[in-house]
């Protein structure tokens, strides 16, 4: 007991300075970065998008929760064997990442990538299905 | 009591960067492999387990081997085995650790690793595997640190660590059980499709365990100035005599079950380890190795004799430990896959960076080993002194 | 109606498992709101049905190797089998084996001279008690309840091959590397793998969701014959009950789904 109170009095000051250290060095990117906020990424749409208007659901929603959709997506495909999904409205859209979402948006690299890599994210989905380069200029 | 691993001399300092530079060369090879796949291994289509499963499989039972002084300690009150009992637990948390880390270098997605968590599935043996295994990791830990630490401080151990130290004692027996289980419950491997598979990989462990670890008494005695204790090492070396004697009389009965049978899908693994099948026999002279090495340490271990001479009992210690090494860690898991169950042989043999994998994860386990002995000599010295 | 919508509220319940509780009820907040929650989730209207399929291979009709190879080249076509360099790195869902590695378990000493020389296609069985579901540590494969297909789900594979020790008939192959280099021409109606996951013959899931029959099938000239096992009336069955079949491994008690009339 007694060792441990004389190492804390001892050392009190070194350790308030690696403290010190840590969080500086921890909050480093926000300060470093702060007041310099990257633009925000500009979407292109397909034609073939562009002409559908809406996707499988509103925009705000697909922007937001897209990977939630396709998470549920492949869940029903492959282990429920439902591939067929209807939307509020009532319109039926086949469940593939492949031939339905990659179909109409088949610029991955101006669409998919674009947001991905803004916000830094590597979804590994594309290791396996592939983009549509149809349309891509 | 971790700062009793952090004061040593320079030979010791020595050891551990050595440990180190083996962990960094595997963990680099691991880089690669994660890079491109288990391609960069030896395994195929045909052979699709290899080396890391073969040495998880081993450890298994060397972590499962701790039990042999645990046991006679705690329930029998064999008061000797005082002094070298968390040198078993130690050993075993080392060993456990390489296990987890050899199924870790083997997966195909390590980053999904937590599927196994998120989706239990309990008719799979692998789930059961890594509860066994977890949780016999978890015994180890809580009671080898609290029985070092009650001794550092001249205290008994808490009263709650007793029912933890009995259970750990049949857990370890499940361990190697359950590590059995992967492989005999498979329906088209006939080399493993046996009933006595868990009680001889049980039997190996009890040779390999207690082998290694009275050579590593050895090398406490020689390097510190804690001693183990020569009734303490020849108690251990009657374990091994018995599980090595054991072991040998089971691999008999499969091989008298096989060959009187005459059924082929069971025999051909074992043709194919001892004397090759259609032309390939690269396993063969390994096989027969492990045999001789067997026999001469049940020769040098029964006779009392050449078992009391302690430099006698190194050579049958190190026997022992290759023969089952040779056994399990290379025979065992390849002999299963050869011939594929539709009867093509396909040879396998672990590349350069499989072995340098390898090496890495033996290195981790043997710096989880070295700085966990450091601490339980460092108590030993202290409290003696 | 009323039970997909169930279906969705359970499978999303799995999924909370997965990605956190929050953004999965947003996505039940979402559908809610656009409407008495009215999202759902069905087969389509052309999907083919059974309790389990089954197929028969019929050997009388099987005369040499290039009998064999439509079917081969159509089923890695389609799902983007790639064709590795290396015979250890193989990866094959339907292939041809001679009789004595289709049947090690059967053979006799003097075989008729057609079974001697023919090659047997063989490809997964789709076990009707199937090993390999029982090692799985994930249930990344697992048998279909709705039609007794023996299904990979590639998202979900940790790679740990126990599927592989298990399978009595060596059906299964493991991407030991990126397999995207060795397709020759993918099909962008399929997804490709990615390395360290197993994969094998699915009987077509994806065709039959859409009322086709399996690749295979379609090109084998009437060698291969598909249907439901348990429908009295299935093609399969008619086969089954004027021929004498074998299967593979039979006393291992696998119950294999695929037939041989040899």
């Amino acid at each position: 007991m007694n060792d441990k109170k004389i190492f804390l009095i001892k050392d009190k000051k070194y350790i308030i300075a690696g403290l010190v250290v840590f969080i500086a060095l921890f909050t480093f990117p926000f300060w470093y970065n702060s007041g310099k906020a990257a633009p925000g990424p500009e979407i292109k749409l397909t034609e073939k998008a562009k002409a559908a208007k809406e996707c499988v659901m509103p925009t705000a929603y697909m922007r937001a929760e897209h990977m939630q959709l396709l998470d549920i997506w492949r869940h029903s495909v492959v282990r429920n064997s439902d591939n067929t999904y209807v939307n509020p409205s009532g319109k039926a859209f086949t469940m593939s990442l492949s031939n339905t979402c990659l179909d109409c948006h088949s610029n991955k690299a101006d669409f998919c990538d674009k947001c991905h890599d803004y916000a830094s994210v590597r979804p590994y989905c594309f290791d396996c299905h592939i983009d549509n380069p149809k349309e891509i200029k | 009591m971790l700062e009793l691993a952090l004061k040593g001399n320079k030979k010791y300092y020595g050891w551990i960067t050595a440990l180190l530079v083996l962990v960094g060369i595997g963990f680099g090879a691991y880089l690669t492999q994660l890079g491109f796949g288990l391609g960069i291994t030896g395994m195929s289509r045909d052979v699709s387990w290899g080396f890391y499963i073969a040495q998880f499989t081993f450890l298994v039972g060397v972590a499962a081997g701790g039990v042999m002084v645990v046991l006679p300690y705690y329930l029998h009150d064999y008061k000797a085995f005082a002094k070298v009992t968390i040198l078993g637990e130690f050993l075993a948390i080392a060993a456990i650790t390489m296990c987890l880390l050899f199924i870790l270098v083997d997966l195909g997605q390590p980053m999904r690793m937590f599927n196994v968590l998120l989706y239990p599935t309990p008719n799979s043996v692998l789930f059961w595997d890594m509860i066994v295994l977890n949780g016999y990791l978890f015994l180890n830990i809580v009671i080898g640190w609290n029985v070092l630490e009650a001794e550092r401080n001249n205290v008994h151990y808490p009263m709650w660590l007793k029912p933890l130290i009995y259970i750990s004692i049949p857990w370890a027996v499940g361990i190697h059980t359950v590590t059995a289980y992967l492989y005999c419950g498979l329906p088209g491997r006939g080399f493993w499709l046996t009933a006595i598979l868990a009680p001889r990989f049980l039997a190996s462990a009890f040779a390999a365990g207690p082998a290694l670890l009275i050579l590593l008494c050895m090398i406490i005695r020689k390097v510190t100035n804690f001693d183990p204790g020569k009734e303490q090492i020849q108690s251990l070396a009657k374990i091994v005599a018995y599980a090595i004697c054991l072991n040998v009389f089971f691999f008999l009965c499969e091989v008298f079950v096989v060959f009187y049978s005459q059924i082929p899908e069971h025999m051909d693994h074992l043709k194919y380890l001892f004397f090759g099948l259609q032309g390939k026999s690269s396993l063969v002279p390994w096989m027969w190795t492990s045999m001789a090495l067997m026999v001469v340490g049940i020769i040098l271990l029964v006779n009392p004799v050449t078992r009391k001479n302690e430099n006698v009992l190194v050579v049958a210690c190190l026997t022992v430990f290759a023969g089952t090494w040779i056994d399990k860690g290379l025979g065992m898991i390849s002999g299963g896959f050869v011939p594929s169950p539709l009867h093509h042989v396909t040879e396998y043999a672990p590349t350069v960076p499989e072995i340098m994998i390898t090496l890495g994860v033996y290195g981790a386990g043997f710096l989880v080993l070295t700085i966990l002995y450091k601490m339980a000599v460092g108590v030993k010295e202290e409290v003696r002194s | 109606m009323e039970s997909s919508r169930r279906r969705f509220l359970t499978m999303t319940g799995v999924a909370v498992l997965g990605i956190g509780a929050k953004p999965v009820l947003d996505v039940l907040a979402a559908g809610q709101a656009e409407g008495a929650g009215s999202v759902e989730l069905k087969k389509g209207d052309g999907a083919l049905k059974a309790k389990q399929w089954a197929m028969v291979v019929d050997t009388r009709k099987i005369n040499k190797a290039s009998d064999l190879e439509p079917m081969i080249s159509a089923c890695h076509k389609i799902h983007n089998v790639p064709k590795m360099e290396t015979k250890n790195h193989e990866i094959k869902w339907i292939w041809e084996e001679e009789y004595h590695y289709a049947f090690p378990t059967e053979i006799n000493k003097f075989l008729s001279e057609h079974a001697e020389h023919v090659p047997f296609p063989v490809l997964c069985n789709h076990c009707e008690n199937p090993p390999c579901v029982r090692a799985c540590p994930t249930k990344a494969t697992f048998k279909r309840e709705l039609d007794g297909i023996v299904m990979m789900d590639f998202h979900r594979c940790i790679g740990c091959r126990f599927c592989m020790a298990a399978c009595p008939y060596g059906a299964r192959s493991f991407n030991f590397r990126d397999p995207r280099p060795f397709i020759k021409e993918t099909n962008k109606e399929y997804p490709t793998r990615m390395k360290g996951v197993v994969e094998k013959c699915n009987y077509c899931a994806e065709r039959i969701a859409i009322g086709k029959m399996p690749a295979c099938v379609e090109v084998s000239n009437g060698i291969l014959t598909f249907g439901d096992l348990y429908d009295p009336q299935s093609a399969v069955r008619a086969l089954l009950k004027s021929n004498f079949t074998i299967r593979r491994k039979q006393s291992l008690g696998t119950e294999p789904t695929v037939y041989y009339i040899v």
